[in-house]
């Protein structure tokens, strides 16, 4: 499904991701852990297309298609989320309002009918549930006056309404208390875990892995992915730091 | 205000116009001129959408009440001039939005005297410029000695969205009472590029992106208008013209 081959990318100039390669298959779940400054948030950016991240050099595909080469919104049409480390607050602009367009932008790029009002609320209202967030929150501007596991959660809302092939998730689990932990968790689990798509989990801790169980375990380091294994892999990070493994 | 010689841009009121438009049109006919008496209440909206010098006096009696809403939006140069005297009690409020591409010239003066206690003013305007556009917002807001418990307000934004567009913005306050209240805030800015991103990383395309933050902007400006529905309309259709 993503297919990450040799990429290098900078930021205003500075190298950070330096040659990194990751194949992920559908009904997979990765987890890519590393130390602070390691090129974990880069590499959900770079995925994503935020601007000001170049790419020099090696490639990205997405369902054979060169990912590098697309905007921000054809990716999310083709089937790419990126859930943010730090969603962002856009005063004015309603949640139902703005996730609407949006769904019905990419079902257009799709060549697929719009949904009506009534049909998108009924999905909401049922993902706002799966994520116990009140109905009234989505109907608030963008995460204005949210607090940072509410924007989390907000987070995965939208995943469950816009339904992605493959979601990159940025930290999803910092700033969440146990139980709102539990709750994103089970999100990610229903939403996410099918034969047919695939979730890339960025984190620097063990425990939203116990809660979504990931496949393969990625250990980034300097730009580079320097150890990949089981479920096993989080466990031996989470005793012995990265200093020891990533060395 | 009523000017009897054409103005030049050494005229402050005048200072950011399209002197040649403003000679084309000279002499301007006698500004229209709007009384409510003591205790009404008024309301209009206002749609400069062909290119226009509109010149309003409006003076509210005691306890009166006005309620102007103005889209600014068409012809090369678009200027809408309010002159406003408050009386006693009088509360006056204008919501406003310009929104101009290409080379568009447009702007809003306003005087707003409070010229005896106990009145309220508020006034909200929203400029959005592309292009090498102008949008100019005047001001002036002046308080007569006596014109004590005097509550006003201006609160003016303009979103530039190309750096070739210019906004001028000037809040201005003359104060002769000692226990008023006089508040003014202005902004000028650029779309938050983070909140864009968020935005098209969620499917929209740039120019939509751009339009539902745009839209949000200006959203607001005309809360309350009766005609509410068809200036969001006219204002939104204006927006996408520019993105």
């Amino acid at each position: 499904m993503l297919k990450i081959e040799n990429l290098h990318a900078t930021v205003g100039d500075k190298p950070i991701l330096k040659g990194l390669s990751l194949s992920i298959n559908a009904g997979e779940i990765h987890a890519i852990m590393g130390p602070n400054g390691a090129g974990k948030s880069t590499l959900s950016y770079v995925l994503g297309g935020r601007p000001g991240y170049e790419v020099t050099e090696g490639s990205a595909t997405f369902e054979g298609q060169d990912l590098l080469d697309m905007e921000p919104h054809e990716r999310a049409a083709a089937g790419l989320f990126l859930g943010f480390q730090y969603p962002v607050e856009i005063p004015g602009v309603s949640n139902v309002q703005f996730l609407r367009e949006a769904l019905n932008a990419q079902r257009k790029a799709r060549g697929q009918e719009p949904l009506s009002g009534g049909e998108f609320l009924k999905v909401a209202r049922e993902k706002a549930g799966l994520l116990k967030m009140d109905m009234d929150m989505l109907k608030r501007p963008v995460n204005v006056g949210f607090s940072g596991g509410e924007k989390k959660r907000n987070e995965m809302v939208q995943m469950g309404i816009i339904d992605p092939r493959l979601a990159i998730l940025d930290e999803t689990d910092s700033g969440l208390d146990i139980d709102a932990l539990r709750t994103v968790g089970d999100g990610i689990n229903s939403i996410m875990r099918r034969p047919d798509k695939a979730v890339l989990l960025i984190t620097h801790y063990q425990r939203l892995l116990d809660y979504v169980q990931p496949d393969f375990v990625h250990v980034l380091a300097a730009g580079r992915i320097v150890k990949s294994g089981g479920p096993e892999l989080a466990r031996e990070l989470e005793e012995h730091g990265y200093a020891e493994i990533a060395a | 205000m009523t000017t009897s010689a054409l103005p030049s841009r050494r005229d402050e009121a005048w200072r950011y116009s399209d002197i040649d438009a403003v000679a084309a049109a000279w002499p301007l006919p006698a500004p229209e001129s709007i009384i409510v008496p003591a205790g009404g209440d008024f309301r209009r909206a206002i749609v400069q959408d062909e290119g226009a010098i509109r010149q309003i006096e409006l003076v509210l009696g005691k306890g009166a009440v006005a309620a102007l809403h103005v889209l600014n939006i068409g012809g090369a140069y678009g200027r809408i001039e309010l002159n406003v005297i408050l009386h006693e009690g009088a509360d006056f409020h204008l919501g406003a939005a310009q929104i101009g591409g290409g080379g568009q010239n447009l702007e809003i003066v306003t005087t707003v005297t409070h010229a005896e206690p106990g009145a309220t003013s508020r006034q909200v305007v929203r400029s959005v410029l592309g292009g090498t556009a102008t949008g100019t917002y005047l001001g002036k807001v002046a308080v007569a000695r006596d014109a004590q418990q005097t509550d006003s307000e201006q609160d003016v934004k303009a979103m530039l969205l190309d750096r070739s567009a210019t906004a001028n913005a000037k809040p201005e306050l003359e104060i002769f009472a000692d226990d008023v209240k006089c508040a003014h805030g202005c902004a000028i800015g650029e779309l938050d590029p983070m909140g864009l991103y968020y935005l098209q990383s969620r499917g929209l395309p740039p120019g939509e992106a751009k339009k539902l933050m745009l839209q949000a902007f200006v959203a607001g400006v005309f809360d309350g208008a009766e005609d509410e529905v068809q200036l969001q309309e006219l204002a939104l259709a204006k927006l996408g013209e520019l993105v």
